[in-house]
């Protein structure tokens, strides 16, 4: 079942710009990977060529950040709501 | 340019003095391309550091969720600086997220807090009128 993925303001133009998507997978990284594919400008956005997270980025499955899960491994399920984030941070 | 009430420039400088001697940070939400700040979300610097922050992460979401549910879009950040100038540092322009925000920034250098937006494009930092309204 797809799962909503919503982006930050950012990214929403490499994704014809919407606020939210859907994608389908079982895992945070297979929903990254179909997000990608349906939307190829998000490459390299969220995850790095090295296939792990951005560090600029925080990713959220519902109300739990994924680097507390098991990050891009992190179970997903139908009704779940993934929310990229900016990593706002400076000094 | 930006456009705060006064209440919330208010809060926004009290948040600053109250977390001192660490710097602090909080997002702001408008309607996507005006120049008004509509909320202030004060944030946790979850660095919790007198020279860097980090906006809390789940403080973002809260945020950013809020902001959506009122038909607005986070549209810009503001931090403190308690020792230096109202200025955006090396570290400010590395990391800027998004180049359609506000930069916003209070000193606490002086007796009397000095606050300044900015705008960060392609690593350019540009200063933008800052009003604060009555209303």
């Amino acid at each position: 079942m797809p799962v909503e993925v919503r982006l930050p303001t950012v990214l929403r133009s490499r994704a014809g710009g919407k606020s939210s998507i859907q994608a389908d997978g079982g895992t945070l990284g297979e929903v990254l990977s179909d997000a990608v594919r349906q939307f190829p400008d998000l490459a390299g956005q969220v995850v790095t060529d090295d296939g792990v997270l951005h560090k600029f980025v925080n990713v959220y499955r519902n109300d739990e950040d994924v680097r507390y899960l098991d990050k891009l491994d992190t179970a997903v399920s139908g009704g779940d709501v993934i929310s990229i984030l900016p990593a706002v941070a400076g000094g | 340019m930006l456009r705060i009430r006064r209440a919330d420039h208010e809060s926004m400088i009290n948040h600053a003095r109250e977390g001192v001697p660490n710097e602090v940070c909080g997002l702001l939400a408008g309607r996507p391309g005006s120049p008004d700040v509509e909320v202030l979300y004060p944030c946790h610097n979850a660095a919790e550091s007198p020279v860097i922050y980090e906006v809390d992460s789940l403080d973002m979401l809260k945020a950013d969720r809020d902001a959506e549910t009122r038909g607005l879009q986070i549209t810009g950040v503001y931090h403190s600086h308690t020792h230096t100038e109202a200025y955006p540092s090396p570290t400010d322009l590395r990391q800027a997220p998004d180049p359609e925000w506000h930069y916003v920034l209070v000193s606490l250098q002086d007796d009397e807090p000095v606050t300044r937006s900015f705008r960060i494009i392609d690593n350019a930092i540009s200063e933008e009128p800052f009003e604060v309204t009555d209303n």
